[in-house]
């Protein structure tokens, strides 16, 4: 399990092949990677995205924990960024090792169905109107009832 | 103890933290005792149900006990990955 709490960026690529290459007697990686959007038209200025220092890894590690007790997993990493990000910026990943791609998968939607509700990260847009908190949707609340 | 605030609860009360000398049995007892400090901590309490909190830098509710509690932190729900 690696779990990373960073404001620096990371290399997409160099992480899903650094995670690949160590794994051992998995038959299926799945990565997800999160993008900063800009819903607007072009006017997103940047993304603050706000952390519990101490709390965040906790909460993160719980539910790595968590899928590692649900699904037959090798291996988990999560990367998530804080700090100010513009659009189209990488803003976090996961990846999930196991020997058939089913568990993989289903560990992916898992930990980011989590990460996006019980991970304390708060973002606020910045446009040209102001900066506003993003509001947390009922349906990634809705989204953790199937699990 | 060491309390917290994150996101516009931070910018509500105007700092990232407090330290209180407390004897609140619960959380909702510390929401109570803070309400009565100055309006900007009524104004970043006055809607619980738009809040989440946390005992220790675990998830908890409004109903938990403080006993032997180090560390609380309120802040609006998260918005993660």
């Amino acid at each position: 399990m690696d779990i990373r709490v960073q404001e620096n960026a990371f290399d997409l690529g160099a992480e899903a092949n650094a995670f690949a290459a160590r794994q051992k007697g998995v038959g299926a990686v799945v990565t997800f990677t999160g993008i900063v959007r800009d819903l607007g038209e072009g006017d997103l200025q940047a993304m603050q995205i706000e952390h519990y220092p101490g709390m965040t890894e906790k909460a993160i590690s719980k539910i790595a924990e968590e899928a590692l007790s649900r699904w037959n997993l090798g291996d988990i990493l999560v990367i998530h960024r804080h700090g100010v990000l513009r659009a189209e910026d990488l803003i976090m990943m996961v990846a999930t090792s196991s020997r058939h791609r089913v568990d993989a998968f289903q560990a992916a939607e898992f930990l980011m169905d989590y990460l996006k509700s019980r991970a304390p990260f708060w973002k606020k847009e910045v446009t040209p109107e102001g900066a506003d908190w993003v509001e947390a949707k009922d349906e990634d609340e809705d989204a953790l009832s199937r699990w | 103890m060491d309390v917290l605030y994150f996101a516009w609860v931070r910018e509500r009360i105007g700092q990232p933290k407090d330290k209180v000398e407390t004897k609140a049995a619960t959380v909702r007892d510390l929401v109570e005792e803070l309400r009565t400090r100055e309006e900007r901590y009524e104004a970043a309490f006055a809607d619980l149900d738009a809040l989440r909190v946390a005992v220790d830098q675990e998830l908890a509710d409004f109903d938990a006990p403080l006993d032997g509690a180090r560390e609380v932190a309120f802040f609006p729900p998260m918005t993660g990955g």
